[in-house]
């Protein structure tokens, strides 16, 4: 068994076990949170190297053989999302270790954290549909908790929303799962797209693609898809910004990548159909994302509807459906998370000095803060697609991959919205960081919203972490982009993928 | 055996939906328990209905002899079982802190978005509202 597999969900078990354990100590949480986070990065970084050299690994649970176990398996598209857990994971905790209250710290933010992280990894890492099923579950549990610790009446409202959305969402997928079990008698992914593959029969064929479609809207509510995102705007802007911006980075991601999977390995009988649905999904996600943005004047929520913008451009990396738009929608999805993880860190640092996230009230941050400034605009512009920086390469390859199988209409799309999101990541510019401030000068509270001494250095260094990630991805654009394109090609052919899995009987 | 259990499942998915439409708060946490429980059923019929036949190898035999009950959706069912449990569990003491803290259970009175970012509570209230939760 590879123990590269088993890692990323060790690693974060063991510290929110351990930081459970520490209950009484926040101090001995919080070494515990940034150590775990830490030692997460590493070992995903070491997972995909040990992909990326040997290629596809995979390891079944209990020395189950398959398809009967729970397999875990890694190709390149999941290490490299695993490995966006690490960084993202890493910032985070070290970001939430000076802007987290202390009330939150001692209710169990640490553990939860961690609980979090391993729910993403494990739904990253599986190859059994079932057991996908279980890592959303502790992932969706763990985010619960943490969108509604520390009660306030937003949380409260934002999270009423958010659980009960988000468990429909489970129940269509369970339902899907138990329909797809009676049909074809086994849940591994592997198995089930060569069961599935052999279906011939018309009015089955239907039965499969109807099964898709349950999936496609399962996923679609937990990746925020156009007409499912609702709960999203409506609840990603209540809890501290560092968890907002863990969640932003990863979880609806989760559910881009599930359906980025289904969609290759198994669903792909008639690719006609249900990959033109996907696509128009995705320009419908794009142009209502932004359009929602556009109409913000509140920092976090502004942000919020770009994340369901970008969820319809890894959509349309997977509707065009060519080794090509793959590429660029794994790229697209990297940079994307973290770019935006950055940017919702930057807005935090902005509510810390002007004690508001309302853009409006906000002002002059250029003047008193001229390096929280350029760590805004280089994700900022990198989101809209500015070169040299990492999301014009991703955009390009998608409208390459667009221009290439003559889909004009949402290369259209696509570059329109573009200018959208320049446009509103200008607002904020002139709004929160250009402009002077508003008179009267915000109020800084009696020592609320100063920083300590070389606290600033604390909330900054994640920022530059990520904003360092981002124009490294821009820089590196060559050699990345060719390993976004083998991970592209792995999800077109998926052979590699079922023979990792099952082995010579594959 | 299989119809008289779709036709229970479909009113359950049924009766849950309706459930979720309605605007009261308590109402919408049934309805989530009904749709999750005709969930696991429908897995449990849609694998097949096997009565009375164990898949346990006998002791002179190398194999089952068909057929046999799928033993798998029951194993679904009860990871399924054992995790709406404890979502509903956390999703009624959600419901239950709704209440306490927006004083109502109609959804339709739930604030649109974003409207007491004006009113948000300064840090010092947070930290309170926090800590008031009393001890774990």
């Amino acid at each position: 068994m590879n123990l590269w597999l088993v890692m990323p969900l060790l690693i974060p078990l063991l510290t929110a076990i351990l930081a459970l354990l520490a209950y009484r100590s926040i101090e001995a949480q919080r070494w515990l949170n940034v150590c775990g986070a830490a030692a997460l990065l590493a070992t995903t970084l070491g997972l995909f190297m040990n992909v990326w050299y040997e290629g596809i690994q995979s390891a079944q649970i209990g020395n189950w053989p398959t398809p009967y176990g729970i397999t875990l398996v890694a190709d390149l598209f999941s290490a490299i999302m695993v490995m966006l857990t690490g960084v993202i994971g890493f910032a985070v905790a070290l970001y939430s270790l000076a802007s987290l209250d202390t009330a939150r710290e001692r209710f169990g933010y640490h553990p939860l954290y961690h609980f979090l992280l391993m729910g993403v990894c494990g739904a990253f890492l599986t190859g059994d549909l079932f057991n996908l099923y279980v890592w959303f579950e502790v992932m969706l549990t763990a985010s619960f908790v943490l969108l509604a610790l520390g009660g306030e009446r937003g949380q409260m409202e934002g999270a009423i929303k958010y659980v009960a959305l988000n468990l429909v969402s489970t129940v269509i997928f369970l339902t899907a799962l138990g329909l797809l079990y009676g049909l074809a008698g086994t849940l591994n992914m592997a198995d089930l797209a060569q069961k599935l593959a052999a279906v011939d029969d018309p009015p089955m064929r239907g039965v499969v693609t109807t099964l898709a479609m349950l999936f496609l809207i399962a996923f679609g509510i937990k990746a925020a898809v156009f007409p499912l995102f609702f709960w999203l705007p409506a609840s990603y802007h209540t809890p501290p910004v560092a968890i907002t911006a863990v969640f932003s980075g990863l979880l609806t991601k989760v559910g881009a990548y599930a359906l980025i999977r289904l969609f290759t390995l198994i669903f792909v009988q008639d690719v006609g159909y249900t990959h033109s649905l996907i696509l128009l999904l995705a320009g419908l996600t794009m142009v209502t994302g932004v359009l929602g943005a556009v109409a913000q004047y509140e920092f976090r929520r502004l942000l919020s509807f770009h994340i369901v913008s970008q969820i319809g451009y890894l959509l349309m990396g997977l509707g065009l459906y060519s080794p090509l738009a793959l590429a660029g929608a794994v790229f697209f999805t990297f940079h994307v998370s973290v770019a935006k993880t950055a940017l919702f860190l930057v807005s935090g640092v902005a509510e810390r000095l002007a004690g508001t996230f309302d853009l409006k009230k906000l002002g002059g941050l250029y003047r008193s803060q001229p390096g929280l400034a350029l760590l805004f605009l280089l994700p900022a512009l990198s989101l809209a697609g500015l070169p040299p920086l990492s999301g014009f390469f991703a955009k390009l390859s998608l409208v390459q991959a667009g221009l290439a199988l003559e889909q004009y209409a949402i290369v259209a799309v696509a570059l329109g919205v573009s200018v959208l999101t320049l446009f509103s990541m200008m607002k904020i510019w002139t709004e929160a960081f250009w402009k002077p401030p508003p008179l009267p000068p915000p109020d800084l509270g009696p020592g609320s919203t100063v920083f300590r001494q070389g606290e600033l250095g604390v909330w900054l260094l994640p920022i530059g972490f990520l904003v360092a990630v981002t124009v490294a991805l821009g820089l590196g654009a060559g050699p990345l982009f060719a390993l976004a394109m083998r991970a592209g090609e792995e999800l077109m052919d998926p052979t590699g993928y079922i023979q990792a899995v099952l082995g010579e009987a594959g | 055996m299989e119809f008289p259990l779709a036709v229970v499942i479909g009113a359950l998915y049924a009766a849950g939906v309706y459930m979720m439409l309605r605007r009261t708060l308590v109402k919408l946490l049934i309805g989530l328990v009904l749709l999750s429980n005709a969930a696991n059923l429908l897995i449990f019929t849609g694998a097949g209905l096997t009565r009375g036949r164990s898949p346990v190898i006998p002791a002179v035999a190398s194999a089952v002899t068909p057929p046999v009950a799928d033993p798998l959706p029951q194993a679904l069912i009860l990871t399924a079982i054992v995790i709406g449990f404890a979502v509903t569990a956390f999703a009624l003491v959600l419901g239950y802190r709704v209440y306490k803290t927006l004083g109502m259970v109609d959804l339709d009175e739930l604030q649109e978005n974003g409207a007491h970012d004006d009113s948000a509570p300064k840090p010092e209230a947070q930290a309170a509202a926090v800590t008031s939760r009393g001890q774990p």
